[in-house]
């Protein structure tokens, strides 16, 4: 069995085939893997805002999705991955907490997340190949960048490969 | 933000050490009436924690949790939590029922129970606090969640990350055959106004 690396909340790793990388326990916040299947190297970003630009403190380049995405894709390139092969997969956004009497049409914190995720991926040309994200409950992610697998288990749940 | 939040800032932890022991001291009697037996509380801890360390604050990010989570509002605002391992949250709702121990589905009714002794504990961390500082606060509905401790608690620690880089937990661990936590995380600006309350600052 090889290497599964931990990545914790606003935090990021990066690792080739056949290494892994797992984040436990995404609530709100959301898991990004991407992924070269040329070189089959990848990387796991767990990032807990949507924008950096929108907070004063946005020192922790790893806390939010539009810078978070951005390091992700230089320190995957570092180690042999080319930006415009890369594909997404990404998890997580839920929404933990339900208060009665919130407009139920409200954005959550996850939906931001998720939202920001998705459009800083969009404007990089990065095509997401599968998402497991929203809902109310929370997710333990493995990606294997030998094969592109992201790996979702949930409290309750059957695991489940997307 | 007059105050700094620094590990080495020790007068400023002391004072918040004691606020939580003694909120946590009051919740801690609230629950021990409740259950009319004797419920022992540790020294709270008070933690000035990287994000990525956050999950393991609390034996490991996947432990399943029943989380009572409550908003703090009034003079200082912010959030409270109420934390406990999943079968002494099942233990605690079976006791205040009358049940038999071994009942550990959590229904509607038992997820009903566990929101009214977090909201009633959370009142009384809060109603010491208050009573403290002088400053008046106020929580909001609870709201219930159970899941992985990371999931829970990557929530207040979303809230916290949106003005600071690290998360300050202010943690009380209490024990008897139940294992659960209070975390406390006041919005920054807050913790000028307690502190400034209690003539610091």
């Amino acid at each position: 069995m090889s290497e599964i690396y931990k990545v914790g909340m606003a935090d990021l790793k990066v690792c080739k085939a056949p290494e892994g990388l797992t984040t436990l326990g995404l609530g709100s916040c959301v898991g990004i893997a991407l992924r070269d299947p040329v070189t089959k190297v990848g990387g796991l970003a767990h990032v807990m805002l949507p924008d950096s630009t929108k907070i004063k403190q946005n020192s922790n380049i790893y806390k939010f999705a539009d810078t978070g995405i951005d390091e992700l894709i230089k320190q995957i390139s570092l180690i042999g991955g080319r930006k415009d092969r890369l594909v997404a997969k990404i998890a997580g956004g839920a929404n933990m907490f339900k208060f009665a009497g919130t407009n139920p049409n409200s954005v959550t914190v996850g939906e931001s997340n998720v939202l920001a995720t998705k459009e800083k991926l969009q404007s990089l040309k990065i095509p997401i190949l599968a998402e497991d994200t929203g809902n109310n409950y929370g997710r333990t992610v493995v990606f294997y960048p030998e094969s592109g697998d992201f790996l979702i288990k949930s409290v309750g749940k059957p695991d489940k490969t997307i | 933000m007059n105050t700094e939040l620094r590990d080495d800032n020790n007068e400023f932890f002391d004072i918040l050490r004691e606020i939580a022991n003694i909120g946590a001291g009051n919740a801690t009697t609230s629950l021990a009436q409740m259950l009319n037996t004797k419920v022992d509380m540790k020294v709270p801890m008070v933690k000035l924690m990287d994000f990525k360390d956050v999950g393991d604050a609390m034996g490991g990010e996947e432990q399943i949790m029943a989380g009572v989570y409550l908003m703090v509002e009034g003079d200082i605002t912010g959030s409270i939590m109420f934390l406990l391992e999943k079968e002494s949250a099942s233990k605690l709702v079976n006791i205040l029922m009358g049940r038999d121990s071994d009942n550990t589905e959590f229904g509607e009714i038992e997820e009903s129970a566990l929101k009214e002794i977090g909201n009633i504990i959370a009142a009384s961390y809060l109603n010491s606090l208050s009573t403290l500082t002088n400053l008046s606060i106020y929580p909001s509905v609870p709201a219930l969640c159970i899941d992985m401790a990371a999931a829970i608690l990557s929530v207040p620690a979303i809230e916290f990350g949106t003005m600071c880089d690290k998360l300050l937990l202010i943690q009380s661990q209490f024990s008897e055959g139940l294992n659960g936590y209070f975390i406390l995380v006041p919005d920054v600006d807050s913790y000028d106004k307690i502190l400034k309350s209690l003539g610091i600052g």
